[in-house]
């Protein structure tokens, strides 16, 4: 490896002059984007043959079984199927935004994984500000579903985009404080550093690692931030946004082809988004759960898959809240619960009982 | 003039109106094709205005160009989730204006009939209205157990959907004495198929008694996903409510009537077949809102099963006729037909020119699963019906949906249209 990087080098330098070192930075974070994007899209494609089958079992049914080999190939009919589709513009839409809104949901959703380590200095972007980047870049995507619902011009459509603004708005706030707390603990806005935080503690003296983990410190901001995720993904039973059964597909009612799909690439995006997320700042990321197993990337894909898990069992069995409800949820249960919990975690930081030394 | 077009537009943008949204007729929670037109002020309903005639064929004057036998199949299409039941309120008008009585089995075949068909209405009625609130499992679900009711269908007439099993005078056949089988497939290994087959080796009757042992647990897991479920009671609980006295002036029956508190059902009331040798409990609701219609209609398929479990008894120990023995106005028995000369006429005639039924007229009500179903028949002595009016409870229901719905948002119309359980076939007729 050490020798085929001098290799590639040398002959750029030779190739290129001094110009070389900048140029190779730009090849060599291209191709770090390329190594992170086409896995994660991936893992959606295959989250949706996830989701059936899992949601099929839950509702004694099969699920895909018919293209490939137990459905496995059924993600790749269904993106041939969209991409082939004629993307229809209904006729008093606004073209130009009509066209951006799916852009603008799912370059978010990809763009929050620049910052998500995978394991020890295995991240595109290592920057110190990871978590401000994230709720930076993260509520960009609802711009997406706005501007969806509004240049498609449809009553439904534009319900949807109007559910979709508040909705993701309001808990964007529950979800900011559960973070606020979790830097505060970790003493750090960066990933790496909140996941190493978690690898000390008494339960790692123990052996008992998972025990040293921000879940247990701070349950209820742990719920509260993955409810909220869930919420923020519009994915039942928060789906009101989509609400198939009130107003048919909300936002993207009017979406076709490969524009509809975009908004579901970029819904699955989040969804294993919200899992690393929740995985990395509440369950220690890609540290092992007991002391005599080493750390390693698997943990971390084991913890998302559990907590993909739940997004899809919700979904299987909850009916789906009123929007009303959801509001009330999100400000009058959630918001005043993190606030409450921001100032408790503040005063045993400060007293003596403080575990996050 | 388009500029003008579009100034005008601006002009009244400025002033805040309500909005008007056109809810089906190509809508998921529409039941079929409901075109309700809602003003909305932001998302609460202002006024519901529902359109109808989207699923009109005519029943009633089709019938009127078809012997009496001949209509007896547009039945099943009225409220086509539960068929036998809309058979049976014809069958009654008819045979009350012949003035015949039918044999005694025939009384309790039609009693586990109405019974099955209960079971199957309320089943996509919870389900139905479940993923309409959102829960999609229910819904799948309760179709697991229609399932092995619509096989019942299947076994005895032949037909899962509209099975046109009833008859005037009885009804067209006994049961069988075996349940179809599964059959291996590419889909199905020989272990998966005989799985599959383990319920159905001995009679319709087996099978369904069977069915009648495991439903009791099955209804447990719905009353596990919703009952208690906040987020279910959130969204059903004091939604629609109808009080009693209000109830009684829009003409609601069924389960709407008994949700808010009446205790009313033909079964009891005004018992026909069977139903006043059977036992079983009417349950009423004390708040008349969607949650108290649930459990009623939850509550009613336990009842159901209770009264085919009582038909099954019944039925193992009393063999015989089905169908009326008076021939002018039943089909004789094939075998019969060909030895002898009275039959042939009689099958002649019966399958030609039909039964002509005496001059009068007749209403004829059953405890359909979704309220009273009546058919007022008039004859005037003729083969044809002089005039058939259907007199059906989706149509009273849903002609409450504006005084339901007003007040409530958009997700609420969608739980309240599940709650009063409409189904445009009966509806449009």
């Amino acid at each position: 490896m050490e020798t085929l990087m001098q290799t590639i080098t040398q002959y750029g330098s030779g190739l290129f002059g001094a110009a070389w070192p900048s140029l190779w930075l730009v090849v060599w974070t291209l191709l770090k984007i390329i190594v992170l994007v086409v896995p994660v899209l991936t893992c959606v494609a295959y989250l949706t043959y996830f989701e059936r089958k899992v949601i099929g079992y839950m509702h004694s049914r099969i699920g895909p079984n018919r293209v490939g080999p137990w459905g496995l190939f059924q993600p790749l009919a269904d993106a041939g199927k969209a991409i082939f589709k004629e993307v229809i513009t209904p006729s008093r839409a606004n073209r130009k935004l009509y066209f951006i809104a799916p852009t603008l949901a799912l370059a978010p959703a990809i763009a929050v994984w620049a910052v998500v380590p995978f394991g020890e200095n295995l991240v595109v972007a290592n920057i110190d500000a990871s978590l401000l980047y994230i709720l930076a870049i993260g509520s960009m995507s609802v711009y997406g579903l706005i501007l969806a619902g509004w240049s498609s011009n449809s009553k439904y459509a534009f319900l949807g985009s109007m559910r979709a603004a508040a909705q993701v708005v309001s808990y964007e706030i529950a979800m900011g404080f559960a973070l606020v707390v979790v830097l505060m603990v970790s003493g750090s806005l960066n990933l790496t550093d909140i996941v190493h935080a978690q690898q000390k503690g008494m339960g790692v003296d123990w052996g008992l690692n998972f025990l040293s983990w921000n879940w247990l410190p701070l349950l209820p901001l742990f719920v509260v931030f993955f409810i909220s995720g869930i919420a923020e993904t519009n994915r039942a039973p928060f789906d009101v946004a989509e609400g198939e059964s009130e107003i048919v597909a909300g936002f993207h009612l009017e979406y076709s082809g490969m524009a509809f799909a975009i908004f579901f690439l970029a819904e699955y995006t989040e969804m294993i988004l919200v899992s690393a997320l929740t995985s990395l700042m509440f369950l220690g990321g890609w540290s092992s759960p007991v002391a005599f197993l080493p750390d390693g990337i698997w943990w971390l894909v084991a913890k998302i898959c559990g907590l993909l898990f739940l997004f899809l069992w919700f979904r299987a069995s909850f009916p789906r809240y009123r929007y009303d409800h959801i509001m009330r949820l999100g400000w009058k249960v959630f918001i005043p619960l993190t606030v409450f919990w921001l100032l408790l975690v503040g005063v045993w930081m400060l007293s003596p009982l403080n575990i996050w030394k | 003039m388009a500029m003008a077009a579009i100034e005008g537009t601006e002009e009244t943008m400025s002033d805040i109106r309500n909005y008007t949204l056109n809810f089906g007729p190509q809508h998921p929670a529409a039941h079929g094709v409901l075109r309700l037109v809602l003003e909305l002020d932001g998302e609460v309903v202002v006024r519901a205005d529902p359109h109808i005639g989207l699923l009109h064929r005519g029943t009633e004057k089709l019938a009127e160009n078809r012997t009496w036998a001949q209509s007896l199949p547009y039945m099943d299409r009225l409220d086509y989730t539960c068929m036998m039941c809309s058979e049976h309120a014809y069958c009654l008008a008819v045979e009350r204006l012949l003035g015949i009585e039918i044999p005694e089995r025939a009384k309790y075949l039609r009693t586990l009939f109405d019974e099955v068909t209960r079971l199957i209405g309320h089943l996509l009625s919870l389900g139905t209205h479940a993923l309409d609130v959102g829960a999609m499992g229910v819904m799948l679900y309760a179709f697991r157990e229609r399932e092995d009711l619509l096989d019942v269908y299947e076994a005895a007439t032949g037909a899962r959907m509209h099975p046109a099993y009833y008859r005037i005078g009885g009804v067209s056949r006994d049961l069988p004495d075996h349940m179809p089988q599964y059959r291996e497939s590419k889909w199905k290994n020989a272990a998966t198929v005989k799985k599959l087959n383990e319920n159905r080796q001995g009679s319709l009757l087996d099978f369904l008694e069977d069915f009648t042992e495991r439903f009791p647990k099955h209804h447990a897991e719905y009353h596990t996903l919703l009952t208690d479920n906040r987020i279910w009671k959130q969204r059903l609980v004091n939604i629609g409510i109808v009080s009693p006295e209000r109830a009684k002036q829009l003409g609601f029956t069924g389960a709407m009537l008994r949700g808010s508190g009446i205790e009313w059902d033909l079964r009891k009331k005004q018992p026909y077949a069977a139903y006043d040798k059977v036992d079983f409990d009417v349950p009423v609701g004390v708040n008349g809102d969607s949650y108290d219609r649930y459990l009623v209609r939850m509550e009613e398929m336990l009842q159901a099963n209770r009264i085919i479990k009582q038909c099954i008894a019944w039925l193992r120990t009393h063999p015989g006729a089905v169908m009326a023995e008076n021939h002018k106005v039943t089909p004789p028995r094939r075998a019969d037909m060909k030895s002898n000369m009275e039959s042939l006429i009689h099958h002649f005639k019966y399958f030609s020119e039909g039964i002509h039924v005496p001059e009068g007229e007749a209403y004829a009500a059953v405890e359909h699963p979704k309220g009273e179903f009546g058919i007022y028949a008039v004859s005037d002595g003729a083969n044809k019906p002089y005039r058939l009016k259907i007199r059906s409870p989706g149509f009273v229901h849903l002609s409450s949906m504006n005084e339901m719905a007003r007040g409530h948002m958009i997700a609420d119309v969608v739980t309240i249209i599940g709650s009063q359980d409409i189904v445009f076939g009966e509806i449009d007729r």
